[in-house]
């Protein structure tokens, strides 16, 4: 069955459907990681985005049942230029295009992805449809009238407090569409993991007595999120913190700084990052549409202590102050490259140095 | 930290001649080095010995030295030169090697001369096998188990411990004679006990073996702030068992997880680090495909044949950030040369998939054992990229000029189902196509992943080709079909063969319908960043990328892989011809398929298109870039044979026209013009069946050369002395026929003589003659050639030259052309190519003129004399010079090292001194032989050298050297009074040939005829010799020229003549 893919621009891509039979529309966004899209497809950042997945062949190593980064995938759709139907590695399970047609997305292969990403670059990204069959402009331009939603945080978020029990600190992870990979790194460190939805109130995170917390990934425009300011802006002085992607966009935002939107975003496996303190460059993996704007900093206590080698935008900040620190990327990988995974051994640095500070 | 400022002078060590395992990705790395040191303002001294390469021009470095790299010469340049730093991991294992021996005897410290980049401590603890195994425990990396047994006893433990399969290796046997590998108890008890019988020290090594697991291998860069990057992941079609350069590889990795990909990143960074490594690494893995279990399989701590074809799959140059490493950059600090915006500490990101397929040589030694293994058999490789694996490996497939551009092989259908399973499971370079007859039988992927091992995913892709090509064939052809089948790479002879059509009916449908390729550019960042590489590959996809410029521009066709007979010389006539036509205001294109070679660097062309070179994907190019014309003189016969197709498309050649290309190939048009011109011909005739020959060889005289009328390049050629030869080659070696006639000519022993000449149209210039040490009969690549001639008188030299002006003039050449002379009491015409040789790198660095950048000049219309030449020849040079072959039959088991009218050699190096003696010796050295100055020589000669070998023996004797012979030749010399010791043919009793060569024979002379019993023995001697390392001669004229060298090393020592008196002896 043949796939149209619709950009807001007139754009068309047609292509062979597989996945789940349904119509959809989100941003198009691109993604150069080779390795990863079951990762990628359940990566709770992606609500509401088409993934173009650059790797040509994608579904080669199947789905298995270790990999998802969330329980219900939030991505709405994927386009690839071709995908595979037999798949082989020891873990696989289950085809791409069977999970895809579990989650209800669709997709679409056989359309020239590089093309396609090529457009994006230029034009940034921007808003698709994706429709069966071979349509026209005008019985699709409607779909473009309405404005795509501004809750998906919301919508990703957890609805109610749960707790994973350890036996090292206790960590509030505030959940604004958290990957699972960061709950791996924190349990992987014996941390007791209180997991809490995006629009609990500072009073009810310190309820639960944590030593630390974390705040999370998640989907959208951070100034979607403005429930989370307030949390963040009373947390930041009592408790160690660390925010990562849109954990890290929302410190800044509370701290009083701003964010702005990339025209097509950092989204792969292969960003390197430098640390201005060490002068170390680590190579990140990456997946964000909007950006800290660094000039907004300058009276806000955060001072930038990562930079993207390749653009130079802010991809970590720390307070000045506070035992608060951030960064845009993703150290606790999945997909990606493991190297930046340290950052979470300083977190917890940080949170038994402050454990020790509050003893005496 | 920016580049040190603390060195001026830096020393780069070259890889040496091209042999097996180690070819012309050196020649790629090491130019990229020096040109990227120079770049930076260092002096660059440069020494490797091998003459046909880029890196050992002139314009490559500073000052070059092509000197043997053998310490006693290097140690020589570095006392001379006194560089500050010396630069030895872009010259493969030869300069590594070599950096260890100038550390070991204290020259560096000596000199004061400091090892950039990777210390040899590292390179030590990468390449010693114990420290190597104490690493990897220490850091908690798997390496297969071993252990070194000396009983049965003690190997029941291992196996006990390890499980099976083990592989079991002998020590210090020949060739690995006596082990195996065991997959149960009694195989194992077998196979320990002949091993230890088998070793002289009753020792063997047991190893685990994990043959049959996913071979996956990383590229890796590390720079002195420990910062590291993985350029490139590939994973290879042939699992572990298979030698990686002799595995069909692809990139990106294809079946890997995210998770099993960067479990293995992060091992690979470990290990780089651990090592601290100062560059490019390679780290090769065996992945247990059922879990996530995993061995370091080796470790190269310098680039290699695996980072060349990283560089090329992602488009990042890593012999040229490897050098800049090594010389205090910080990756950080450096600019990803391909998106110029980007930074070359980033990992490169694919949008498409990369096919290697290796190219053997099996075409050549049909002798050869063709089973792949450990031990690397390949001579080249081929690239190809396309938008899925099918279209990838389809690209390769036709790009490696088997003769097929198809996966169907009709022979094969004879093959028995026993046959078949026998060759699945014990792969041969052929396995591709055995895969394919086994899928057109009705196997099933599952049943072809037990027998071979290689992995559902690729056979799923070879299954898809193959039901794609069974659907095509069953159901009509439709547009959108026709798309599809080209988006899975089939090409249209291929589609025609399955339709059942001839290809021009497939391209016209093609045409008809618009299906075109389109050209994407390879960026390294799948196009995040805009780039402007001018790299590109062709797809069956929407958009193009490679938009035609408005400046004109030329195309030259490439050499495609490197195999015995077309070498890494012509990609440097290639490279040298695209330098010129940029030079000369146009825009260069190439297009070639080779990742190892310097043409296929996107820094070179103006546009580079990695594409086979097929009449069909050639003429795509050129309809997307309309080129004013097309070069085909220098990409050797890959290109010559496009000429015919091209032109008949429309296509403009450059050079000399086609018509006149064919005169010089075809036998009859050529014998014509020779006529016309009254030039002489060795005498011949033609035959069909025995008697023929039989009465044509009466005629003409014994010795006759034979051969097929339909094969180039001296295959099944041979020498017949007599005629039971001759009949015995009649009925069993040839099929001849009407059409295909045996050609037999007298056989002309004189002096070889071989000339590369340019003509303009008008005036024909001469850069040198050579003249080949080796007589006629051997072939011209395999023969060591002096420049100037030593044993040419002047007025043959002119009559050499007069005749070379009367045949460029007579094919109307216009560019370079190569002729082969014989001189036997008059001067003969054996061969003329119409094209860039073999020897144009040689004789451009001899005589200090760029011959080929002179050759595409007059073909882009300056002529000789506008560039002060004229007709004539140049100059002779004062200094000697010598080209030497260098052999890889350790390598080739089962490959006779005889010479003959076949090539058998994979390189070459080239010495020039004060006297031919001191030439020839730098050449032999540098060449790998050992000159040993006493000792022994074993002399086994055919009945019709006899006479000359006692000469040789004599001249050995009196150098103080002990003949050894075997009957025959013993009787010979015994004759002439020499001292001899006789030796036993193979199976006699006592010493035998065989034996002696096993201990303390340092030379062996051997000549052969076809008579089956000597080729036998002489076979088994010449292999034995091969594999013991031992130099064995099987041309009489080599031997002369090494007792030459030997004679003018030793001082004469003589007794006093008797006192004579008027003429009587007292």
């Amino acid at each position: 069955m043949k796939r149209t893919l619709w950009l807001e621009d007139g754009t068309s891509f047609v292509g062979t459907a597989f996945g789940a039979d349904v119509e959809t529309t989100g941003e198009v966004v691109f993604q150069t990681g080779m390795t990863g899209y079951q990762e990628m497809l359940s990566d709770p950042s992606y609500c509401d985005q088409l993934i173009v997945l650059t790797n040509p062949l994608i579904g080669n190593y199947g789905v298995n049942r270790e990999d998802f980064e969330t329980t219900v995938p939030m991505a709405k759709g994927l386009i690839v230029k071709e995908v595979c139907d037999a798949p082989s590695n020891f873990r696989s399970t289950a085809t791409l295009s069977d999970t895809l047609k579990r989650f209800e997305i669709p997709g679409l292969a056989g359309v020239d992805t590089r093309m396609l990403t090529r457009h994006l670059r230029a034009r940034g990204v921007m808003r698709g449809v994706m429709v069966d069959g071979e349509s026209t402009w005008e019985t699709v331009q409607y779909r473009f009238e309405d404005n795509l939603p501004t809750n998906q945080v919301e919508r990703v978020s957890t609805k109610r407090a749960y707790v994973t029990t350890g036996s090292g600190p206790r960590i509030a992870l505030i959940d604004f569409g958290a990957k699972l990979g960061i709950m791996r790194e924190l349990v992987k460190r014996d941390c007791e993991v209180v997991v809490l939805p995006h629009d609990v109130t500072a009073e009810e995170v310190l309820r639960y007595e944590p030593d630390g917390v974390m705040l999370s990934n998640g989907p959208g425009d951070p100034k979607d999120v403005p429930t989370a300011l307030p949390l963040i802006e009373k947390l930041m002085p009592v408790l160690p913190m660390f925010g990562i992607c849109l954990g890290h966009q929302l410190i800044s935002l509370a701290g009083g700084a701003d964010t702005f939107k990339l025209p097509f975003g950092h989204r792969g496996a292969n960003h390197p990052v430098l640390e201005l303190e060490t002068g170390a460059v680590t190579i990140t993996s990456q997946n964000h549409g909007y950006a800290v704007d660094e000039t907004s900093l300058a009276t806000t206590g955060l001072v930038v202590t990562h930079r993207a080698v390749n653009d130079g935008t802010v991809e970590g900040v720390k307070h000045l102050h506070y035992p608060t620190f951030s960064v845009q990327y993703h150290p606790e990988a999945a997909p990606g490259p493991y190297d930046a995974n340290d950052l979470f051994d300083r977190f917890m640095q940080l949170v038994q140095e402050n454990k020790q500070k509050v003893g005496m | 930290m920016p580049k040190r400022p603390d060195i001026q002078k830096i020393l780069v060590i070259g890889s040496g001649p091209i042999v097996i395992g180690q070819a012309a990705e050196f020649d790629y790395a090491g130019t990229q080095a020096c040109l990227a040191l120079k770049e930076e303002g260092y002096e660059v001294i440069l020494v490797n010995s091998n003459p046909a390469t880029i890196m050992t021009d002139p314009t490559t470095a500073d000052r070059v030295y092509i000197e043997p790299l053998e310490p006693e010469f290097v140690e020589r340049i570095i006392r001379q030169e006194r560089p500050d730093a010396l630069l030895a991991t872009l010259g493969g294992q030869t300069g590594l090697n070599l950096a260890m021996e100038l550390d070991r005897r204290g020259v560096l410290a000596d000199c004061g001369v400091e090892l950039l980049g990777t210390k040899l401590s590292a390179i030590e603890q990468a390449e010693d096998r114990e420290q190597f195994r104490d690493l990897m425990y220490k850091l908690g990396h798997g390496v297969p188990e071993s252990e070194i047994v000396q009983s049965l006893d003690a190997a029941w433990g291992f196996a006990e411990q390890i499980g099976y399969p083990i592989i079991i290796r002998p020590a210090y046997t020949l060739g690995g004679t006596g082990g195996g590998i065991a997959h149960d108890r009694a195989s194992f008890e077998q196979i320990v006990e002949s091993g230890l019988k088998a070793s002289p020290v009753t020792q063997v090594l047991l190893e685990k073996s994990i043959a049959g697991m996913k071979e996956v291998e990383y590229e890796v860069m590390r720079d002195s702030s420990d910062q590291a990057i993985i350029v490139c992941a590939m994973e290879n079609f042939d699992p572990v068992g298979v030698h990686t350069g002799d595995s069909i590889v692809f990139a990106p990795t294809q079946t890997l997880s995210d998770r099993d990909y960067q479990m293995l990143r992060s091992v690979s960074l470990d290990i780089i680090r651990a090592l601290g490594i100062e560059g490019g690494c390679n780290i090769q893995f065996a992945l247990d495909p059922d879990s996530f279990t995993y061995y370091v399989i080796e470790v190269n701590p310098r680039v290699s044949r695996s980072s060349a074809l990283a560089s090329k799959a992602t488009g990042y140059p890593i012999a040229k950030l490897a050098a800049k490493v090594a010389v205090g950059y910080k990756l950080s600090e450096l600019k990803n040369p391909v998106t110029e915006t980007s930074y070359a500490s980033f990992e490169p990101a694919l949008d498409y998939v990369v096919a290697k397929i290796p190219r053997f040589a099996f075409d050549k030694f049909e002798s050869a054992d063709r089973r792949l293994g450990t031990q690397m058999k390949a001579t080249g490789e081929v690239m190809a990229i396309g938008r899925n694996v099918e279209e990838a490996l389809l690209k390769a497939v036709r790009s490696l000029e088997l003769g097929t551009e198809d996966l169907a092989v009709p022979r094969l259908a004879q093959l028995s189902q026993h046959e078949l399973e026998r060759e699945l499971t014990t792969p041969t370079d052929e396995r591709l196509w055995m895969l394919y007859e086994a899928l057109r039988r009705g196997y099933s992927t599952e049943q072809l992943h037990e027998l071979t091992k290689i992995d559902r995913f690729f056979l799923s892709k070879l299954m898809r080709i193959w039901e794609h090509e069974a659907t095509l064939s069953r159901e009509p052809l439709t547009q959108e079909h026709l798309v599809e089948t080209k988006r899975l790479g089939f090409s249209d002879k291929m589609i025609a063969r399955i339709l059942n059509e001839n290809v021009e009916t497939v391209t016209a449908l093609r045409d008809e319908w618009g299906i075109r390729p389109v050209y994407k550019m390879v960026d390294t960042c799948a196009a995040e960043f805009a780039s402007e590489t001018p790299y590109f590959y062709g797809t069956y996809e929407v958009e193009n990328e490679a938009v035609k410029t408005e400046k004109p521009s030329i195309l030259v066709l490439g050499s495609g892989p490197i195999r015995i007979g077309q070498g890494v010389e012509f990609d440097y006539a290639t490279v040298h011809s695209i330098q010129t036509i940029r030079d000369a205001g146009y825009e260069a294109i190439i297009i070639n398929n080779n990742p190892e070679t310097v043409s296929t660097d996107f820094s070179i062309s103006d546009r580079l298109y990695f594409e086979p070179l097929t009449t069909e994907d050639v003429l795509e190019v050129i309809r997307n870039e309309q080129p004013l014309g097309v070069i085909v003189q220098f990409g050797g016969q890959t290109a010559i044979n496009l000429a015919d197709s091209l032109e008949a498309n429309g296509v403009q050649i450059l050079g000399t026209s086609l018509e006149d290309l064919d005169r010089a190939e075809d036998r009859k048009a050529f014998e014509a013009t020779l006529t016309k011109e009254g030039l002489a011909q060795p005498p011949g005739k033609t035959a069909v069946t025995v008697e023929e020959a039989v009465a044509c060889a009466d005629l003409l005289g014994y010795p006759v050369l034979v051969r097929p009328s339909y094969v180039l390049g001296g295959r099944a050629m041979e020498i017949v002395y007599e005629q039971s030869e001759l009949e015995r080659y009649m009925r069993h070696a040839v099929v001849a026929s009407k059409e295909r006639p045996v050609l037999i000519d007298r056989y002309l022993t004189g002096i070889e003589i071989e000339v590369d000449a340019i003509c303009d149209g008008t005036d024909v210039y001469i850069p040198g003659i050579m003249e080949h040490i080796e007589r006629a009969g051997v072939h011209s690549g395999d023969s060591i050639a002096v420049y100037p001639p030593q044993r040419l008188s002047d007025e043959l030299k002119q009559q050499v030259v007069d005749y070379t002006i009367k045949l460029a003039k007579a094919f109307r050449i216009k560019g370079l052309l190569n002729i082969q002379f014989v001189y036997a009491d008059d001067l003969y015409v054996i061969e003329v190519n119409p094209r860039a040789s073999r020897t144009v790198p040689f004789i451009s660095k001899v005589t200090g003129l760029p011959v080929a950048r002179i050759a595409t000049q007059t073909i882009l219309g300056t002529s000789l004399k506008d560039l002060g030449l004229g007709t004539g020849m140049h100059p002779e040079a004062d200094a000697i010079s010598v080209k030497v072959p260098v052999f890889s039959f350790a390598k080739l088991k089962e490959v006779d090292p005889t010479l003959g009218p076949e090539m058998k050699s994979t390189g070459e190096v080239m010495a020039t001194d004060r006297t031919l003696e001191k030439a020839l010796y730098k050449g032999l050295v540098a060449a790998g032989m050992t000159i040993a100055l006493k000792g022994n020589v074993l002399l086994t000669v055919a009945d019709q050298d006899k006479a000359e070998a006692l000469d040789i023996a004599r001249r050995f004797h009196r150098l103080g050297f002990r003949l050894m012979a075997t009957s025959g030749t013993a009787h010979t010399l015994e004759q002439a009074a020499l001292p001899v010791k006789r030796v036993g043919k193979i199976n006699e009793e006592g010493e035998t040939m065989l034996s002696v060569i096993e201990r303390g024979v340092d030379i062996v002379l051997n000549t052969t005829t076809r008579d089956a019993l000597t080729t036998k023995d002489g076979f088994i001697i010449r292999r034995a010799a091969a594999e013991q390392g031992v130099l064995c001669l099987t041309s009489l004229d080599t031997v002369k020229a090494l007792l030459q060298v030997i004679e003018s090393l030793s001082f004469q020592t003589t007794s006093l003549p008797a006192f004579t008196e008027f003429g009587v002896t007292v």
